[in-house]
């Protein structure tokens, strides 16, 4: 790519431009033509930067097939390392050792460094896209079987043996107990995270610097370890039933550091101008903060808050303590053992039932459409409103 | 006739305003509510961390140090330690770093540097969705999808790697029936399920520092001739190394605290090890998860110190990755 893009100028054909001096008289000024400079001085033309030359293109592409055969050859025929993935590390190494000797012909060291690395960055950024496309597929795979019965959905496993085909029982209980444990964590943060957000940016003081230093270290607090504390306070401490309630509260627990965070990061970027502006205007503290904070905030926190019910729906650690599983519908939340989502994943999983996994899945499936739903919501608010 | 007035108009000396700054009607409503939310939210995650705290002593108190390098935990026989789960803890969480950690620079570097235009805004949400995929998925992906797979990882690296001590294996390497069982339900699968959940978060903060390194020196590297690997090692990679070390830190501070996936892929072992292909482990969150339910009160408190040991590693792993990312952004080498 160095040396072969060079350009050489293009020979300017030079005899065009003939002046027919014999016909006309000859003004009293001129412009010289500049048939001498015309060498010197090419058309312009669009230059190619940056791109890959056909030669680039056809190491790369070489290399490409020959190790993939060679690693055939090696994994399948030579060593006893017949596997989809040991086939892939394999071609992948063969990969960057052609590409270097292939390159060496061409070009000298960097040129072969940068080869290598883009290589090694690309494969890597590759094999994150594999696994992450790989669980989102292979859930959603796992949990078509059971999907398409209605029951799924409408029904819960009362009385649903393991032995039971999938026409009978679903997981309507799960998600219903799931949807009110959130409710309740969310009404529960929701005031108080925003609130202490605000608290920390807009009034400020010596106990805002203690309650910002404790909100950022509670965030590190392990989500089993929320949950064991309100297992021990609420549940052995105070004798409350294991219920809905005691889920959402060691939810709450787990988002409130969480949201009152992510809460203070938007509200700590919103131009201070825009403050000082309202209240020059003459408005209050109060008002201020209403009508003119919070509003222009709005779409951050909105993504905050989402992005907190993903986190809090999803996490199976604090429910599996405080929660129990009902098997049934539970709609009261203090009304004895309620089951959710994750939980429901998690036991199922764990039976070893084959159409329990399946179910599991299946919950699975839904858990993920959910949290895929949440975050494509939050996405779209958080996207700056254009038009305006 | 004007009639000039030579005497000064009476009170045009400034006389300072009376400015009261005292908050009255709803502004005072307003700080005083916020300030109750402000300290309610403090006595609640305080509370917490006290609560830990006290909770703690008796333990301490019973055990003493012996709580720490005690490996078994069986509380019938009153001995009671936490030496084999923090190794186990440390195991899945170094196996989770050393998987995530250069997936998570590649991708970074990836998407900063490598992916095209238009493309890029695509790729950050993928990696903040993967980010939000809740931790029951990945463990699931990792025990039924991961594991048959990592298992066979795991004896070839065993086989052809068991020299090194932390590769080894006990099982007979000369078999005639491979014995899988013994390569599955260990540190090392569980790390991977794990190094799904650190890996967005590392990336994330990586690529952030990345996109913020200088322009005009990146340009100026191009300029001068460098590669692109060159630009990157020249100018991303310098500029980016806080990031790099904050990110992976906060990384590790999740990966110490993950609960879910480690519970379904792991088979609870007490045994002081460091082999991460082999068969068993445990960690502190999943003693946790597998013991609360027929814990008396006094093996609650020793749960609960267990706890406590974990929140204090991973809060003082947060914070040291909130130093370095700190420090990294503040603006050094930013002039141009």
């Amino acid at each position: 790519m160095t040396a072969s893009t060079a350009l050489t100028p293009p020979v300017v054909v030079g005899g065009s431009a003939e002046p027919a001096a014999e016909t006309h008289r000859a003004p009293a000024t001129w412009v010289r033509e500049l048939e001498d400079l015309a060498p010197s001085a090419p058309a312009p033309r669009k230059r190619v930067v940056g791109t890959a030359t056909a030669t680039d293109r056809f190491i790369v592409t070489g290399s490409l097939l020959a190790a993939a055969s060679l690693a055939w050859v090696v994994c399948f025929r030579l060593l006893p390392w017949a596997a989809v993935p040991g086939y892939v590390v394999t071609a992948f190494v063969l990969f960057l050792a052609i590409v270097t000797v292939a390159t060496t012909v061409t070009s000298d060291g960097p040129m072969i460094a940068d080869r290598l690395a883009s290589a090694v960055v690309t494969g890597g950024a590759a094999l994150v896209g594999v696994a992450l496309v790989s669980t989102v597929v292979y859930t959603f795979v796992r949990g078509a079987p059971a999907l398409p019965h209605l029951t799924m959905f409408i029904s819960d496993m009362a009385g649903v043996g393991p032995r039971d085909p999938l026409t009978r029982g679903g997981v309507a209980h799960a998600i219903v107990g799931s949807l009110i444990q959130i409710s309740i964590a969310v009404a529960v943060t929701v005031p108080l995270g925003f609130g202490t957000a605000v608290f920390m940016t807009e009034v400020g003081g010596g106990l805002a610097r203690i309650v910002r230093t404790v909100v950022e270290a509670m965030t590190a607090l392990p989500s089993i370890v929320a949950g064991l504390f309100i297992y021990t306070v609420l549940i052995v401490g105070l004798g409350v039933p294991r219920s809905g309630l005691a889920a959402a509260a060691a939810l709450s627990v787990m988002m409130l550091p969480i949201i009152a965070r992510a809460a203070d990061v938007v509200l700590r970027v919103i131009p201070s101008g825009l403050r000082e502006a309202s209240l020059a205007l003459g408005a209050s503290r109060w008002r201020t903060v209403w009508h003119v904070v919070l509003p222009t905030a709005r779409p951050g926190l909105a993504t905050a808050l989402i992005l907190g019910v993903a986190r809090g729906i999803g996490e199976t650690s604090p429910v599996l303590l405080t929660s129990g599983a009902a098997s049934f519908f539970v709609i009261n939340p203090v009304d004895g053992v309620m089951n959710s989502l994750p939980l429901f994943i998690y036991t199922t999983v764990r039976s070893g039932e084959p159409l329990y996994i399946e179910r599991g899945f299946a919950a699975a499936t839904i858990l993920l459409g959910l949290v895929l739903v949440l975050f494509v919501v939050a996405r779209r608010v958080a996207r700056p409103r254009t038009g305006r | 006739m004007t009639v000039l007035h030579t005497e000064a108009p009476p009170s045009l000396a400034p006389e300072p305003r009376t400015l009261s700054t005292a908050t009255v009607g709803a502004d005072r409503a307003f700080v005083l509510g916020a300030r109750a939310i402000g300290a309610s939210v403090l006595a609640i995650t305080g509370g917490i961390g006290v609560f830990l705290a006290i909770q703690a002593v008796p333990t301490l108190r019973r055990y003493g140090w012996s709580f720490f390098t005690e490996t078994q935990w069986q509380p019938e026989a009153d001995v009671l330690g936490i030496a084999s789960v923090l190794v186990g803890t440390v195991t899945v969480a170094l196996v989770a770093l050393a998987v995530a950690f250069p997936l998570a620079l590649a991708t970074a570097l990836y998407i900063s540097e490598y992916a095209p235009l238009r493309l890029k805004s695509a790729f950050v949400s993928m990696v903040d969705l993967m980010a939000a995929v809740p931790s029951i998925i990945y463990g699931i992906w990792g025990f039924f999808l991961l594991q048959p797979h990592a298992s066979g990882i795991a004896r070839w690296l065993s086989t052809y790697l068991g020299w090194l001590p932390f590769f080894k294996v006990d099982t007979d390497p000369t078999a005639a029936l491979w014995e899988q069982s013994r390569f599955t339900a260990s540190a090392f699968v569980a790390g991977l399920a794990v190094a799904m959940m650190v890996l967005p978060m590392s990336s994330a903060v990586m690529r952030e520092v990345f996109s913020q390194a200088p322009l005009g020196e990146k340009e100026a590297a191009l300029a001068l001739g460098s590669t692109r690997w060159g630009m990157i090692r020249a100018v991303v990679l310098p500029f980016g190394k806080g990031g790099i070390i904050g990110g992976t830190m906060l990384g590790l501070g999740r990966a110490l605290g993950e609960t879910i996936a480690v519970v379904l892929i792991i088979s609870p072992s007490f045994d002081l090890k460091f082999r991460p292909l082999e068969l068993g482990t445990n960690t502190v969150s999943a003693l946790i998860a597998g013991r609360f339910g027929e814990a008396t009160d006094a093996q609650l408190s020793a749960l609960l110190t267990a706890g406590l040991v974990l929140f204090i590693a991973t809060l003082i792993v947060n914070t040291l990755a909130a130093l370095v990312v700190a420090r990294s952004r503040s603006g050094a080498g930013t002039d141009l």
